[in-house]
């Protein structure tokens, strides 16, 4: 039934970075003081679930207050808290880090061939900032929650609101550190520490993804950290940098926090689209097309990025021409996306493909990333926007893109490495059935809102007109069905890490670099350091993978089409 | 309410038709795309299902042509989305000169608007069909926007400047307005109704509501006293600031040598940052303003302001700019 | 930890490793130029917007204190780029006498810093309750210049005239005074703190030609903290003097 070939029963390798004992016995502190980028991904791992399922408590409750108009599940002071905090613990403690902090960490070092980062202290430093910060949002949420939005727009949260601003603000501030020490971490690691051979046109393509988002992470954070302690200090001293009672401006805010929170999108999709580009070559058993294209279009997104932060304040009264300029920029940005759906598209002609649950979720990934980069250029496109900017039309629009592709990308990757980082296989088609409830429950979440936002439903409300009921109701229903996609997987990973069947190191088989180790690997990764020789996904020429290169299905034919 | 289709609003303004066209433009052409690369895919993924676990792929070489076939046509294609948007966004930012001009005041949790002639009203707005309305807006504390789906139109109302935006309705009825930009507790029960009327009717209900208070321009001209600016400001040009007649409207010449247009803004910011833009031949003498005036009181001076239009100018004290100066 | 500059065990070679230690220090500094541009640009808009009450602000500075402290801060980068230097040619004594020498130039900075903090509490120009631009003017003291007081209260005077709100505009100006001279005195602290590890591991003669990495990316740190001050000084202390 699977698509893999059968393995032969395999054992667990006897000294692993999991049950490494570091001479002192297995012990909590080993893992707390650890420096092993793969036992730190593990830390992220555990800390971004808790508040993946925070944020997810409060999308349910969001959900089922929606079911009716007059919303009753909660008063509207506690609904106001609850898209606000599930946006700031979604974005800033769940998104931001996930797959960098989780695959990344796990697999850079591995992909290149090193030992571990460049700096492995930091590394574990960053996590303890990432925990210091969530603490002090943690302690926002419980003493009084926080109703600004997740956007802090000011007067409104400099002034006005009565919520637990400052220790947000205080915890999102220190949690860039994490992300900036991530970002520098990785940059210098892909640098400086490549294997011999690794040139920079083998690296994987999740490694070039994960460069530029660490562009990204190490430019614009800091300005959103400078623009928060601002608006902290605002709301404790009763300075006017934001507020116009006092002479400031509120645009001069919104400015700033865009031109970080802009790019910090592309810090959450850009990671996932490395995911996808390594499944995808693997699952089809033959090299990604356009290489390089899909390369460079990491890097393009990056820096075009960062040019398109005012497409959020189209109707603030910007000058006519800065709309205009930021408008343009911002279909500019698309191409690059449609360049790398266009390759992985094109890599799946003539492959050998097969249904593992990895490709079924970078399959689901492709479809809802096209519906949210396609509704994109709705919102980009300034006379349209007038009418759908802050509708649910911009929900649903990055929604599909967070959810149906950040997500996807990250649960996908889960299940293409799950077999390296515990050494243990998970029934695939429970896999495969999970993949196909999150798609559908996420289409039925969230398609409706697409058409609530155009008939003119407004977001961040906790009551709506009766015309809207339906649409809601449908959305809602839809919640149920994807949440259940997110429960399955939890379950069954937790169930394989005991019972799941021993993977060997390289069961689908995949090309890259972390496959030539054992699973789960030894602490130090490679017993000897790996020269490379080969070319990137290139399964026609790694007799080493045990598979028939030379006989593929159907009849050999050199080359392009 | 709705439209016989349930999937966008009724078409109640000039703009709503060209925003549905719009739409519907870039609806084909994402749904042409999202269906070729779907059709696309699920066609690969059934065709080259793996048949023998051993099995690899058929290498296909990278092809820059294509490569660059496809980055070229959906560029083009943004091209025109981006082109046709702006198309309508220029138009919509640029209000033409007839407007009926209505100020709409957003505060916690609530609607202002006031009418030319002074009529007030709470979460309503009456206006005549046909005709095109400018809306002034202002804010008196955090960040609201003004939204009427069935125009398809709105703009953030932010404390410290006016914003506006103008439309032009095109049948009679009841349509929502709601507020969107967050801003607080009942931000979701910030909304209200836009009446369009017949211009007979609409000019009727404005003679007889009683809901009104004192025109604007008498209680502008109440506050120019009361606030001493007449003492500056003296009509005949004799004063320390320059006379106001005539003023609204025309080019101001400036000490600089720039000009400006003497228009709401220009006014609102004359009484708030005087010594932003000082007139040429004058002191930088007048005070602010700011914290004294509500947004209503300045609303009723700028009334005032531009009633004195009609006014003689003097010949000498006045700011107006020279019709023969340079440009 | 190592002790003698022996290679940590993720490393390959010891080029890699220090390869790695000055990338990660550069980029590090990059994130730095971000975060402080941050204020830069919130200062530039705000004291376009409020020239006069910057204005005003800029001359409470003590341009001679400002001065000094620039020239302390450039010497001190030329001590540290000696530091480096003496590291790579073995001079091991230099080395601890050039970083004692920036850490001393450094300390310095920090005083007169503190000084120009304690001035600007006395005169009730910390941000928050009891500011207020008008009271240095209002109460001399001893030893103060009378004819340059009353030309301070004639200017603060007619500044209010055309910005009643100068005390809000005010508070915003050493808003941010305090918050870019704060940031940067932090940074310095933390300089101090790392020349400190320096001088110790000098002293024990850690750094040699092969091995003067820490030297050397605390000396591009501390160029950047002296670089951010060359920026802060005349925008904060120079620009719109009236005198």
């Amino acid at each position: 039934m699977s698509d893999t070939l059968p393995t032969p029963d395999q054992k667990l390798p006897d000294d692993h970075y999991l049950n490494a004992t570091y001479g002192s016995g297995r012990s909590i502190r080993s893992w707390l003081l650890t420096t092993d980028h793969k036992r730190i991904a593990l830390l992220y791992l555990c800390t971004v679930t808790v508040f993946f399922f925070i944020g997810g408590v409060f999308a349910t409750m969001i959900r089922i207050h929606l079911l009716t108009p007059g919303g009753t599940l909660v008063t509207p002071e506690t609904y106001n808290k609850l898209f606000t905090m599930h946006g700031v613990a979604m974005i800033f403690f769940f998104l931001i880090p996930s797959i960098p902090a989780v695959l990344g960490n796990f697999l850079i070092p591995m992909m290149i061939g090193a030992k571990d980062l460049a700096f492995p202290k930091i590394n574990l430093l960053s996590w303890y900032i990432y925990v210091i910060g969530g603490c002090f949002v943690l302690y926002s949420f419980g003493t009084g929650g926080l109703d600004t939005g997740w956007t802090f727009y000011t007067p409104l949260s400099s002034v006005y609101s009565n919520s637990a601003v400052t220790p947000a603000v205080i915890g999102i501030f220190i949690n860039g550190f994490s992300s900036i020490l991530t970002g520098l971490n990785f940059i210098v690691t892909i640098h400086t520490m490549r294997a011999p051979g690794m040139t920079w046109f083998r690296l994987p393509l999740f490694v070039w993804a994960h460069y530029a988002t660490s562009m990204v992470m190490i430019l614009g954070t800091p300005v959103v950290a400078i623009t928060l302690l601002l608006a902290g200090l605002e709301r404790m001293f009763h300075l006017g940098f934001f507020n116009p009672a006092l002479g400031g401006d509120p645009i001069l805010f919104q400015h700033l926090f865009w031109f970080y929170s802009h790019p910090a999108v592309y810090i959450m999709v850009l990671p996932a689209m490395g995911v996808v580009s390594e499944i995808i070559p693997t699952f089809a058993r033959k090299p990604i097309f356009g290489y390089s294209f899909i390369a460079g279009s990491s890097i393009a997104i990056a820096v075009i990025g960062f040019l398109v932060w005012a497409h959020h304040m189209f109707v603030t009264g910007q000058s006519t021409y800065a709309a205009l300029t930021f408008s343009f920029l911002s279909y500019l940005v698309a191409i690059p996306s449609a360049v790398k759906v266009f390759n992985w598209t094109s890599t799946l002609y003539k492959g050998s493909i097969s249904w593992d649950p990895p490709m079924i979720y970078a399959l689901g990934f492709i479809g809802l990333f096209v519906i949210g980069g396609l509704t994109g250029l709705f919102l980009a496109c300034l006379g349209l926007d007038i009418h759908v900017h802050d509708t649910y039309f911009v929900v649903a629009h990055f929604h599909y893109i967070m959810v149906g592709g950040a997500v996807m990308g990250y649960v996908g990757g889960l299940h293409f490495w799950w077999p390296k980082i515990t050494g243990r296989l998970y029934p695939e088609a429970l896999a495969r059935a999970a993949a196909v409830v999150l798609f559908i429950g996420f289409n039925l979440t969230f398609f409706p809102q697409f058409i609530l936002g155009y008939l003119g439903m407004p977001r961040r409300y906790h009551t709506y007109p009766p015309e809207f009921q339906v649409l809601n109701v449908l959305s809602s229903a839809g919640a149920s069905i994807l949440a259940l996609g997110y429960l399955l997987p939890m379950i069954y990973f937790a169930w394989s890490m005991r019972y799941g069947k021993v993977a060997g190191p390289n069961p689908w088989p995949a090309t890259g670099l972390e496959w030539k180790t054992a699973s789960p690997p030894p602490t130090e990764n490679f017993e000897v350091t790996p020269e490379v020789t080969w070319e990137p996904y290139d399964y026609n020429n790694r007799p080493d993978l045990g598979l028939s290169a030379g006989t593929p299905s159907p009849a050999p034919a050199h080359g392009d089409d | 309410m709705q439209s016989q289709l349930p999937i966008y609003p009724e078409q109640a303004s000039n703009f709503a038709p060209h925003v549905d066209a719009l739409m519907l433009f870039i609806t084909g052409i994402c749904v042409l795309f999202a269906a070729a690369i779907t059709i696309v895919i699920i066609i690969f993924f059934f065709k080259y299902h793996r048949k023998d676990p051993n099995a690899v792929g058929i290498p296909t070489h990278e092809d820059s042509r294509l490569e660059a076939v496809w980055m070229i046509v959906p560029l083009i294609l943004a091209m025109a989305m981006f082109g046709w948007g702006a198309v309508v966004y220029v138009d919509y930012r640029n209000a033409p000169r007839d407007t009926l001009d209505v100020y709409m005041i957003g505060k916690q949790w609530m609607w202002k608007a006031q009418q030319p002639n002074g009529l007030k009203e709470i979460n309503e707005l009456h206006v005549p069909v046909g005709r095109n309305i400018r809306l002034i807006l202002a804010s008196e504390d955090v960040i609201h926007d003004f939204f009427v789906p069935a125009f398809r139109v709105k703009m953030d109302v932010v404390p410290g400047h006016y914003n506006t935006m103008w439309f032009r309705p095109t049948k009679a009825g009841r349509y929502h307005f709601f507020c969107s930009q967050y801003c607080g507790t009942n931000h979701a029960l910030m909304g209200g109704w836009v009446t369009v009327m017949e211009p007979s009717d609409y000019a009727a209900w404005l003679s007889d509501s009683s809901g009104g208070s004192a025109d604007p321009v008498v209680a502008g001209e109440k506050l120019f006293i009361e606030k001493a600016c007449i003492t500056c400001h003296v009509p005949n040009g004799t004063g320390r600031a320059p006379s106001l007649n005539g003023m609204y409207g025309a080019q101001v010449l400036l000490a600089d040598g720039s000009t400006v247009a003497a228009d709401e803004a220009y006014v609102r910011e004359s009484i708030l940052v005087p010594n932003a833009k000082i007139v040429a031949g004058y002191q930088p003498l007048m005070p602010t303003f700011q914290g004294q005036l509500t947004e209503e009181q300045i609303i009723s001076l700028t009334a005032y302001i531009k009633s004195l239009q009609s006014q003689p100018v003097p010949a000498k004290g006045s700011g107006i700019a020279p019709p023969t100066g340079n440009k | 930890m190592h002790r003698t500059g022996e290679l940590y065990g993720h490393f390959e070679t010891l080029e890699q490793q220090k390869e790695s230690a000055t990338l990660g220090m550069w980029i590090f500094l990059v994130t730095e130029v971000l975060f402080f541009g941050g204020l830069f640009m919130t200062y530039t808009i705000n004291r376009r917007a409020f020239s006069t009450a910057f204005g005003i602000g800029s001359n409470t500075l003590d341009i001679t204190l400002g001065a000094g402290n620039t020239v302390v801060l450039i010497m001190s980068s030329l001590t540290m780029a000696m530091a480096v230097w003496s590291a790579q040619v073995g001079k091991k004594k230099w080395v601890s006498g050039f970083l004692i020498a920036t850490l001393a130039l450094g300390t310095v900075f920090l005083g007169v810093k503190a000084v120009e903090y304690k001035q600007k509490y006395d005169h009730h120009l910390i941000p928050g309750h009891g500011f207020d631009m008008r009271y240095r003017s209002a109460h001399p003291t001893a030893g103060d210049d009378l004819k340059e007081l009353a030309r301070e209260k004639k200017e603060v005077e007619t500044a209010i005239k055309s910005d009643p709100d100068i005390n809000y505009h005010g508070q915003l100006y050493f808003s941010l005074y305090f918050g870019m001279t704060g940031l940067h005195a932090l940074h310095m602290i933390v300089g101090a703190g790392l020349l400190l590890w320096l001088i110790k591991g000098s002293f024990a003669g850690r750094y040699t030609p092969q091995y003067n990495t820490p030297v050397e990316i605390v000396g591009l740190y501390w160029h950047f903290v002296d670089i951010v001050w060359i920026y802060l000084f005349p925008l904060l202390y120079l620009i719109d003097r009236h005198h």
